[in-house]
């Protein structure tokens, strides 16, 4: 996988842009994501089902992964079962 | 990735909202979006390999950056001020291209040249004919694909073709723009040319942050203050030229209400210090931002923010003043060195040149790329960077004067110049010299109402402030100096004049 990658959930709605990624399994709402949607949809977790946020970037601690929510949904963000958390950059003034 | 993922998100999350505001005419982020994808297919259809405007600011230019992104092909905004010579050999360098705008121009410079032309109306109105393509054709650019090429203004030589690939770009509004951050009553004025990088990337920012654009095509500060008024201005970023204009035009009574101005950014020139103390106390609830950037930057690597303009102007802190003549610090995306001659990085205080590194930085020209072996890119902006991390700029590396050895800043003789009572402008640039290789002219502009200081008298004040290797061989008095359209003073101009 590499940066520019769109991934879709099996579980629910959402849909990510791959930002920063390494070999772990990215999932959403339990499940893992891939490039083309499923033809049977997936359970939702109720572990992951926090929902995602259309925009806001998403991380693990290592900062190995981020992922940029481009389609919001019902399920959460995890990579190998580990959930991810949102990227909270300090807003800086509009520039431009 | 492909820079459309802006426009597209913003088309999904509020697609009736008011993106555009042109000429009186409205565009919702949906509209856009469909005539983005309309353009695409013209551009695919038409087997070009760039897509330029030749054309002042309107909704052509959101339509044919992201239907140029969706097709991957390079949009190319042409400065429509060259002179026909250079205006054909550029034309030359993109072939075969679609070009949109001035139809009469592109003919009679470049003939029929393989180019496809539509003027403005014409290719606007079938982008919105065109049933949208499907999307799954559309373009995966990968982190390779070039999104921009922009031809710099080329001051020194034949301009060249800095690239900006859509990594460059979406690495800067993502980690500088926080989306859908916008108020719904929020709108930004848009007076650059778009072929500029700040005309770009405030389109990209705004659709971005779904902040509605506002476009002035083309600036009067009389026109600028009516929209302000009218369309309920929030943001706006202007050149130092605009805002010492603005600034003149209120002073001289011009009726305005800019009560709903939240944010004024600037940068691509130095502002004077007279200007922007006079518009911080003219605009008391208003926040400033100074912005840095380059070209092959992709926009903005450094800003002064508001707090920190408010801060500088109540200090009684000598260094804290001094910040309202700086750059402010380099954005958490970025990372910025001074190095010296050898090289190497320089301790805090000491001069150099910028040196900048990230993921926005393309550093890139079509011929080749400017970037070290580590990442880094050599601005050719000369600087100094405080004990603060405050960075500080004293002219391009290039306009640096070097007599006998001794290099020096034109930006310390021009600020010394600068604290005369009746020196309204002044530019210090090398002239030959037998002795030193080169020297120090310098070219000032009288203030109004003031009688025009003797040659002895600059030379002493130089002396004083600064040393006797920095004293002007050359005093040339001119009506005004010459800048370009974006403020940008052309100290090759300057140099004529004193040879």
């Amino acid at each position: 996988m590499k940066p520019g990658t769109r991934l879709k959930s099996a579980a629910c709605d959402t849909e990510v842009m791959v930002i920063r990624c390494a070999d772990g399994e990215i999932q959403c709402g339990g499940a893992p994501m891939g490039e083309a949607k499923p033809a049977e949809a997936a359970p939702l977790s109720a572990d992951f089902s926090g929902g995602t946020l259309m925009g806001k970037r998403y991380v693990d601690a290592d900062g190995k992964y981020e992922l940029l929510c481009v389609k919001p949904g019902k399920g959460s963000l995890a990579v190998d079962g580990v959930a991810l958390v949102t990227k909270d950059a300090k807003p800086l003034p509009a520039s431009d | 990735m492909n820079i459309a993922l802006l426009l597209e998100m913003a088309a999904e999350a509020a697609p009736d909202r008011t993106a555009l505001v042109c000429d009186g005419k409205r565009w919702t982020y949906a509209e856009l979006l469909a005539a983005a994808r309309g353009a695409f297919e013209m551009i695919q259809e038409s087997g070009v390999s760039h897509v330029a405007l030749l054309d002042e600011s309107s909704e052509a230019a959101v339509i044919a950056l992201f239907g140029a992104a969706l097709a991957g092909v390079p949009y190319c905004p042409l400065n429509y001020r060259l002179a026909d010579p250079d205006l054909a050999a550029l034309l030359g360098r993109i072939a075969p291209a679609l070009v949109i705008g001035d139809e009469e121009r592109v003919l009679r410079l470049a003939g029929d040249g393989d180019h496809t032309v539509y003027a403005r109306e014409e290719f606007t109105a079938k982008a919105q004919e065109l049933v949208p393509g499907d999307e799954e054709r559309e373009y995966d650019p990968g982190a390779d694909g070039i999104a921009v090429q922009l031809f710099t203004s080329g001051t020194t030589a034949a301009p060249k073709a800095a690239i900006l690939r859509h990594s460059n770009l979406l690495g800067y509004i993502l980690g500088t723009v926080e989306f859908a951050a916008a108020d719904e009553a929020d709108a930004a004025l848009v007076v650059v040319p778009p072929y500029h990088i700040a005309g770009i990337s405030a389109l990209m920012s705004s659709i971005y942050a779904q902040r509605r654009i506002v476009m002035l095509p083309s600036f009067s500060p009389e026109a600028w203050l009516k929209l302000v008024g009218e369309e309920k201005i929030s943001n706006a970023f202007v050149v130092p030229t605009m805002l010492t204009r603005i600034v003149g035009t209120i002073e001289k009574g011009e009726p305005c209400d800019v009560s709903s101005l939240r944010q004024i950014s600037y940068g691509g020139g130095k502002m004077p210090l007279e200007v922007i103390q006079k518009a911080l106390a003219m605009f008391p609830a208003t926040g400033f931002t100074n912005a840095y950037g380059l070209t092959e930057t992709s926009s903005t690597i450094a800003l002064l923010g508001p707090d920190d303009h408010r801060a500088a102007l109540a200090s009684d802190d000598p260094r804290v003043r001094a910040r309202l003549t700086s750059l402010g610090q380099p954005i958490p995306t970025v990372e910025i060195e001074i190095r010296g001659e050898d090289g190497r990085p320089v301790p805090p205080g000491e001069p150099g040149e910028i040196y900048v590194r990230g993921e926005q930085v393309s550093g890139e020209y079509k011929e080749k790329s400017a970037l070290d072996a580590e990442g880094w890119f050599p601005t050719r902006d000369a600087g100094f960077m405080d004990e603060d991390g405050y960075l500080f700029l004293s002219g391009r590396a290039d306009d640096v004067i070097v007599r006998g050895g001794e290099n020096m800043s034109p930006g310390e003789i021009e600020d010394v110049l600068l604290t005369h009572p009746a020196i309204a402008d002044a530019c210090a640039c090398a002239i030959p010299s037998v002795e030193w290789g080169e020297a120090v002219g310098i070219a000032v502009v009288t203030r109004e109402g003031h009688q025009p200081p003797s040659e002895a008298e600059l030379k002493a004040l130089i002396k004083d402030r600064l040393r006797s290797s920095r004293v002007p061989d050359k005093v040339a008095f001119v009506r005004e100096l010459p800048y370009n359209e974006m403020g940008k003073l052309l100290r090759r101009k300057v140099k004529e004049i004193l040879a």
